[in-house]
């Protein structure tokens, strides 16, 4: 017998408690429903609450562990009978069956809220174990400092994190210096310059950027920018011959993160109060000299928050950089070379037939958990300094 | 400028170098200003062009039409029509069959290539064929015996040829086809043998192994994702719409309520391989559920999209004000009551916006889901759910992904084409989203 | 308005600042409509009116602050100094910087005290030396009667003084660019009675350098600082002469009907 046909009796039971919970109050009240202090509707789903909950509970209790025998499924069944039984006892016309009720769904409620933390939890203790087991078979030191990154199959493997850290810190930074500018001049220009209907055509032409999926960016780094970039820059330059490079994942990031940047200085700046620009243009101000000196110092933290939440989203991001970055762990400068970042190894180390026993998959998990340190750190201070911001204009 | 007042009446028309130069810097600014915007729609417009011009042609095929004798002798030597029989035999025995068809076919049309062998002219047809006309035998035997005009597949460098991706001189570097073969389509072409025609497979047919790229298509990656999409819909919505009304309404301000909220704003920022990491530890290695199952890729997806829903939500709750709040508890209702019958439905379009913009952020998401096991070859289709969520099966994003790892560059071509139907999908629910949001905004 | 026109004492030539059917649109609106009026320099001139009847969208005009607003069109003539000030050789950064504007809440930049004050001076270019700029900051706060309470603090941020003093460095910041005219827009309304107190006694300081117009919603006030009242009414002037006149004598049967508070 499958959990499914449990599951089935159950909801069989608990309709029956439904119907049964309703006559029962009825019954109670002489037939007058004026006479209970909740409407009948309320005894129904307190029958039924008080009738599932205890069973359910069992159920899964069972299923976890493993001991869902016949015997187990008995005891289930009678435990929800059992309950149906004093749950029509309890019924009587002073009975508060409303706030039963209510009290099971708050509890519901909370349950759903806990899931974000249970979330949390879960992707910190998955990481976590896995990545204590990478640290018995492999020294922290090496994997910390080492400046070498050379994974075997056959054993003695070299894992060091320098180089992955590098990649994405480059990349991040070439994407940031070119979305940062013209996000944030796009935002200006659509907040204080732009006329009604250039914004309604303009603003939505920028947000379509930040709907379009990060696998279609990266394959517009792999068959447009990378070969454009090799041809016209890298080759001419003799700066190298690789279509995947630093230089092609971090503009095409950049191009990702126009919209990202634009649509959150964009509300930063409408948070300045009006009555500043006013005292600005009221003093002979011109535009851009309001903007300069009054409006950007006043948005400064939340502009500077905004590009905290942008770096993190660069360095987290994956699939542009698997399809335009390259493979090659290197430490070198020339932004036209193919190197390699954090998510890109941990895709690489966790895809196809994975060994869990191997350092060499397990570091995928220690990638894991600093990508997740890294960036956890670069959010809180992030969102500590937006929220700090706009309370100072509430 | 020590005594102000000395040279007044000051006259406007005297305009300085000083403020000349001021409004030249404005002029600068602003010319920067309107710069970010063009770079930004430049960008949007090469990004589209470049995918719809190399994807466009995913949506059309060259297919061979040829009138093809099943000889019953070849392909079913007992001559009862006995499917088991029938069977077994292999699409090697349907290829001798097509060869010959094709070959009969070229000679009667009177085509004549100097240097073109009969392995080189059956080398135009696609290896995926003899399983196209074994499966039209099998589904129907009474056909054996027959001659019948079928449509199949030309391989995918005379495909390639007829879209102008392959040329005579790459032809002369690539030796998978040769000069003769691209004669040999030149004048099918002309004889109404070959033609390029709507390729509706590329929506229904499965993915296709590397050698056979005009086969490929996306029907168990647009099933498998419809699959995801359809657990995300019935977790996400619900558990997030309780968790903002739990917080929005009822949280009393202490620890735990901080706690959920600091989670919540840092789990919408976390990166999405990471919601990888843990569905690849905790639902595969942990629960023991299925690699590159639907039921997974639903779960991680809904765990990335619970925190969009829920900031959207809790937007659209605080957006109802107070007062309808206040009116419904002064009429003796309970708070639960207040919010279940009045807060929530009107707060419902947003939230159903929210809902919307998450399944279609979800849709698009391809890094958890490569960690998930999805970006395995699966050519069957998954089952009807809810078996079929444990069945393995692709995802729209992970199949494009998955194609831009083949080496043939037809496949290229065909991962464009992915895109075009994944921003068509996407364009349709943010469509969606903003109908809803016109139809029902409401300002208080 | 004609014969109250009459009564003006400067006639129009010596008119610090004259208007000819001025109209203002805010959209469909029409806010503001032929108003022609002529201020006197170095006078307090008070605009009064209920809410809504276009005295501040009157005030606005005066240094074309509405060209910030997309939705605002202003059409008449405004001459100051006999020039007009729609003329496209005039430029509207160096008009606003003659006509300086004090708004109805105090709204101090985020910065210093000092760089509040020095942020006129410095983008019109009129000082060249740190001495100089220096001068004129405290020549400014001296003026707007401030100095004496900030003179140790002027590093301080600007946002952590009282809405008094925020006022009265606003003064000061627009005084600072060395204009003829200042517009006020209910500049105490935000404020205490005390903190209104001294900057009413400012205002009645001021007059020696410049010509003031103020907006605001209390006759007392217009009484006590104003030589010149005008009474709007529905987007129209209705009247226009002296304070104690227009108080006491009132032509207009709507200026009396709002002074004696039935209308408001």
């Amino acid at each position: 017998m499958t959990a499914t046909w449990i599951l089935l009796i159950l909801l069989i039971i608990a309709a029956a408690s439904f119907f049964l919970g309703r006559a029962r109050a009825i019954a109670c009240a002489g037939g007058d429903s004026r006479a209970l202090h909740s409407l009948p509707g309320h005894y129904s789903w307190a029958t039924v609450l008080v009738t599932l909950l205890p069973a359910l509970l069992l159920l899964a209790l069972l299923e976890i562990s493993a001991a869902l025998t016949p015997a187990g499924t008995l005891a289930v069944v009678i435990l929800a009978l059992a309950a149906l039984a004093w749950s029509l006892r309890r019924i009587t016309p002073v009975f508060r069956a409303r706030a039963t009720v209510e009290r099971g769904v708050l509890a519901l409620l909370i349950l759903a809220a806990c899931v974000a933390i249970a979330t949390t939890a879960g992707i910190v203790l998955s990481m976590l174990f896995e990545t204590l087991n990478f640290f018995v078979q492999y020294d922290w030191r090496e994997f910390f400092l080492s400046a070498t990154w050379a994974p075997r199959f056959q054993g003695g493997s070299e894992l060091g994190f320098l180089p992955l850290l590098w990649g994405t810190l480059y990349i991040s930074l070439i994407a940031l210096i070119f979305a940062v500018p013209v996000g944030l001049f796009a935002a200006i220009y659509m907040a204080e310059y732009a006329g009604r209907r250039i914004r309604a055509v303009v603003k939505p032409g920028i947000e379509i950027l930040a709907g379009i999926p990060t696998i279609v960016y990266g394959l517009f780094a792999l068959i447009t920018v990378g070969p454009l970039l090799r041809d016209y820059f890298a080759q001419p330059l003799g700066l190298g011959a690789s279509g995947s490079s630093v230089m092609t994942a971090g503009l095409v990031m950049g191009i990702m993160l126009i919209p990202f940047v634009s649509s959150l200085s964009d509300d930063i700046i409408a948070q300045v109060p009006q009555s500043l620009r006013d005292g600005s243009l009221g003093l002979g101000a011109t535009r851009s000299e309001t903007i300069r000196q009054v409006i950007l110092p006043a948005a400064l933290p939340g502009i500077v928050g905004a590009v905290l939440l942008a770096a993190s989203r660069a360095i987290g991001e994956t699939m542009i950089v698997v399809l335009g970055a390259g493979a090659a762990a290197k430490l070198s400068l020339n932004p036209f070379e193919a190197m390699t970042t954090i998510t890109v190894k941990i895709v690489s180390q966790l895809t196809g037939d994975s060994d869990f026993a191997a350092p060499e998959t397990l570091v995928a998990f220690a990638l894991g958990l600093t990508l997740f340190a890294i960036t956890l750190c670069l959010n809180v201070l992030a969102l500590a300094i937006v929220r700090k911001y706009r309370e100072q204009y509430e | 400028m020590s005594d102000q007042a000395a040279a007044r009446p000051t006259s406007l028309l005297n305009r300085g170098d000083h403020t000349a130069r001021r409004h030249a810097a404005e002029a600068r600014f602003r010319a920067c200003g309107l710069g970010a915007i063009l770079i930004g729609l430049a960008a949007l417009a090469m990004l589209l062009t470049s995918v719809l011009g190399s994807g466009l042609g995913a949506f059309r095929q060259t297919y061979i039409h040829l009138p093809i004798h099943l000889d019953a002798a070849a392909l079913d030597k007992s001559g009862d029509r006995d499917p088991e029989v029938l069977k077994k035999v292999t699409t090697i025995g349907y290829r001798k069959v097509i060869d010959a068809a094709l070959v009969e076919a070229v000679a009667q049309a009177g085509i004549v290539i100097p240097g073109l062998t009969e392995d080189d002219s059956a080398g135009i047809i696609s290896r995926e064929a003899p399983a196209q006309v074994r499966d039209m035998a099998l589904s129907d035997p009474d056909l054996i015996g027959e001659t019948i005009q079928v449509r199949i597949l030309a391989d995918g460098r005379i495909d390639g040829y007829l879209k102008g991706r392959v040329s005579a001189e790459s032809a002369a570097r690539d030796s998978n086809v040769s000069l003769a073969q691209l004669q040999l389509a030149d004048a099918m072409v002309e004889r109404g043998l070959l033609s390029l025609d709507f390729n509706a497979a590329f929506l229904t047919a499965p993915d296709a192994s590397d050698q056979r790229p005009e086969a490929a298509g996306l029907g168990v990656a647009i099933l498998g994702s419809a699959y995801m999409m359809l657990i995300v819909l019935a977790l996400a919505l619900p558990i997030g719409v309780a968790a903002s009304i739990y917080l929005e309404e009822f949280a009393p301000k202490n620890r735990l309520t901080d706690l959920i909220e600091v989670n919540v704003a840092n789990l919408a920022a976390v990166p999405s391989i990471v919601f990888g990491i843990l569905g690849l530890a905790i639902f595969i290695n942990f629960a023991g559920l299925p690699q590159s199952a639907p039921v997974v890729g639903g779960l991680v997806l809904t765990l990335m999209t619970l925190p969009t829903i829920i900031i959207a939500t809790r937007a659209s709750l605080k957006a109802v004000p107070p007062s309808i709040r206040e009116a419904a508890l002064g009429l003796g209702a309970s708070r639960m009551q207040a919010v279940f019958h009045h807060v929530l439905p009107l707060a419902a379009p947003g939230i159903l916006t929210g809902a919307i913009l998450g399944l279609a952020q979800a849709l698009g998401e391809t890094a958890p889901l490569l960690l998930i096991g999805m970006v395995a070859f699966v050519r069957e289709y998954p089952g009807a759910p809810p078996e079929g969520f444990f069945d393995p099966a692709s995802a729209l994003p992970v199949q494009i992904f998955n194609w831009t790892q083949r080496a043939d560059p037809a496949f290229v071509e065909r991962a464009s084409g992915a895109i075009i139907v994944l921003l068509a999908f996407l364009l349709v629910m943010n469509a969606a989203a903003i109908l809803l949001r016109r139809r029902f905004e409401r300002r208080w | 308005m004609k014969d109250t026109l009459t009564e003006t004492p400067a006639a129009a030539d010596t008119a610090k600042i004259a208007t000819r059917d001025l109209q203002v649109h805010y959209g469909d609106t029409h806010a503001l409509r032929d108003v022609d009026v002529d201020i006197p320099d170095r006078t307090v001139t008070a605009l009064i009116g209920p809410s809504g009847c276009g005295k501040s969208t009157f005030l606005r005009c005066l240094n074309r602050m509405n060209d910030t607003i997309p939705a605002a069109r202003v059409t008449g003539e405004i001459r100051i100094d006999g020039e007009d000030i729609h003329d496209p050789r005039i430029d509207p950064v160096q008009l606003r910087a003659k006509v300086g504007m004090v708004f109805q809440k105090p709204n101090p930049f985020p910065k210093s005290i000092r760089d509040n004050v020095a942020y006129g001076p410095r983008i019109h270019g009129l000082t060249r030396t740190r001495a100089e700029l220096d001068e004129v900051v405290e020549k400014s706060l001296r003026r707007a009667a401030l100095w004496d309470e900030v003179k140790d603090r002027l590093d301080a941020l600007a946002t952590g003084l009282s809405g008094g003093q925020q006022q009265r460095l606003c003064i000061a910041r627009t005084i600072a660019t060395s204009p003829e005219i200042l517009l006020m827009d209910e500049p105490c309304s935000a404020l205490d009675p005390i903190a209104t107190a001294q900057i009413e006694e400012l205002i009645d300081d001021l007059r020696s350098r410049f010509a003031v117009v103020i907006v605001t919603h209390s006759m007392q006030q217009a009484a006590r600082v104003s030589q010149r009242t005008a009474f709007f009414h529905l987007g129209r002037m209705v009247e226009y002469g002296d304070t104690g006149a227009l108080f006491t004598n009132p032509a207009d049967p709507r200026t009396e009907s709002y002074i004696t508070g039935r209308i408001g």
